[in-house]
């Protein structure tokens, strides 16, 4: 049976906050992720909706250091201080 | 009293000459904006220092989309605090780069109110460059523009804006439209150009002949070249006019063929057509002359790029003809099915043009489904990428039972 977008993209925040600081994920990464921990239950259509709700619901937000990566809010670091 | 020294002698030199100096226009943009002159005074400083300013990436964008936004920040903001966030807009272009005047105004005035003023146009993707925003600018810059019919472009790792030469729309060579492919492939993509999901970039480029005018061929992921299979078209009478007027048919026509496939006895011209390998150098010469053929289409090819982490590559030849008609679904599911594989294969900010080095082009072949064909082979007899496993084998299997 199909899994809800929204428990998909629970189970992407998930691996997201635990890799914050640790290891920058790809939106591919998560993608992939699932299809390993959910098998035919999820597809990529699905993780593809799962991501963009992350994004839309501003719990995510895209970074970009060499690559575009997925990863939790936070003050940009290159950022002057005096904000 | 003592004349006014220059604040930028360095930045002054590259006013001089009759060519046009972006330091020229960014004093005019520092009369009404203080970033202008920030920017000029830290450029002066990095041109003595030999030292960039500069810090590259991190988060910012607009609300939602993942590209188009390119962060930047001086390291010195106490000291140039206007220019403190200097970040990049790219906005789509319209296909062709066509504006009107006043949509060029509308674009400007926007950007005057919210950034710096200044813009690149356009871009080498081909996007309108929007130079210097504030991160809290961004986003209504961003609505500004979207309600006045503008988007963002790509950056990151995902579909860069297309872009493509402005085909039928002016030029006679044109063997598609392709102002209305780029089009179509910009909005059926537009999830891919504003959420990043690949390994890196993917370039489309559309040029309407083989003169490719956007440089498809050495710098996009996937080139759409308008060619055609039929004869080229000559009118007869007018290649004698050429010749009347002192046109040296046989050393600048007929010895540049790169296929030595025309011949010219002073009274008339022969193409082999069967040997021309569509590279417009006749046709160039002799435009009033020569033609493309009438049955047209493009030449798609697969995997160049700029050289910035390998070095440059050139495309190579994945689909020799296609009919350029919408809604170029078989088109659209060859790239999904290149883009499956290159996301669950390709490795972080590797290009598909490295990938399929790495892998094989007969690997890649196999894998989205594409037959090999001659017209892929550049130089026959030199490319070690196309097998005949299955001819080889029936023949052993032959051999073998003749053997028995
Ligand atoms: S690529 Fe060909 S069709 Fe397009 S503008 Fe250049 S010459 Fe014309
Ligand atoms: S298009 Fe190029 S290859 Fe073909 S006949 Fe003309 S010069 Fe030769």
């Amino acid at each position: 049976m199909a899994m809800p977008i929204e428990e998909i993209a629970e189970s992407m925040y998930k691996l997201v906050a635990e890799a914050q600081g640790k290891k920058k994920l790809k939106a591919m990464d998560l993608t992939k992720s699932m299809i390993e921990l959910y098998g035919d239950e999820v597809d990529k259509k699905a993780c593809k909706q799962a991501v963009r709700m992350l994004i839309d619901s501003e719990r995510c937000v895209y970074t970009y250091f060499g690559g575009s990566y997925v990863e939790l809010p936070h003050k940009e670091g290159a950022a002057p201080p005096t904000d | 009293m003592a004349e006014k020294t220059s604040e930028t002698p360095l930045l002054d030199e590259l006013e001089k000459g009759p060519w046009p100096s972006f330091v020229k226009e960014i004093k005019m943009a520092a009369e009404t904006n203080p970033m202008g002159s920030d920017l000029l005074n830290l450029l002066e400083r990095s041109y003595r220092e030999k030292i960039c300013h500069w810090k590259h990436g991190g988060i910012v964008g607009v609300l939602g989309y993942g590209g188009g936004v390119i962060g930047r920040y001086n390291d010195l903001p106490e000291e140039y605090p206007h220019i403190a966030h200097f970040h990049t807009m790219r906005i789509n272009q319209p296909a062709g780069w066509y504006y009107s005047t006043k949509a060029l105004r509308t674009v400007c005035d926007i950007w005057e109110r919210h950034g710096s003023g200044i813009t690149n146009m356009h871009g080498s993707t081909g996007d309108i460059i929007l130079l210097g925003c504030h991160t809290d600018a961004l986003e209504p810059t961003f609505q500004e523009l979207a309600k006045n019919g503008f988007d963002i472009g790509g950056s990151g790792s995902d579909v860069r804006t297309p872009s493509c030469c402005l085909g039928q729309s002016r030029c006679e060579w044109s063997c598609y439209d392709t102002m209305a492919a780029c089009y179509d492939f910009t909005m059926t993509y537009q999830d891919e150009i504003h959420r990043p999901a690949f390994p890196y970039k993917w370039k489309f480029k559309f040029s309407g002949c083989p003169n490719d005018c956007v440089a498809a061929i050495a710098r996009a992921d996937i080139s759409f070249i308008g060619t055609w299979r039929d004869d080229i078209r000559m009118d007869k009478d007018a290649v004698l006019e050429y010749a009347d007027r002192g046109l040296d048919i046989q050393k600048d026509v007929v010895e540049l063929c790169p296929a030595k496939c025309i011949a010219w006895d002073g009274k008339e011209l022969c193409i082999d057509n069967r040997a021309c390998v569509h590279c417009m150098h006749c046709i160039n010469v002799m435009p009033k002359a020569l033609r493309p053929g009438t049955d047209t289409g493009a030449c798609i090819l697969i995997g160049s790029k700029a050289p910035i982490i390998e070095g440059a590559f050139l495309s190579s030849v994945i689909i020799p003809f296609f009919k350029m008609e919408p809604p170029y679904q078989e088109l659209k599911d060859l790239v999904e099915e290149m883009w499956d594989l290159w996301c669950e294969e390709g490795k972080n900010r590797e290009r598909i043009g490295e990938f399929i080095q790495r892998v094989g082009m007969g690997n890649f072949l196999e894998a989205v489904g594409v037959e090999p064909v001659a017209e892929m082979v550049a130089h026959p007899r030199e490319n070690p990428y196309i097998f005949y496993e299955e001819y080889f084998e029936e023949e052993d299997e032959e051999e073998e039972e003749a053997d028995e």
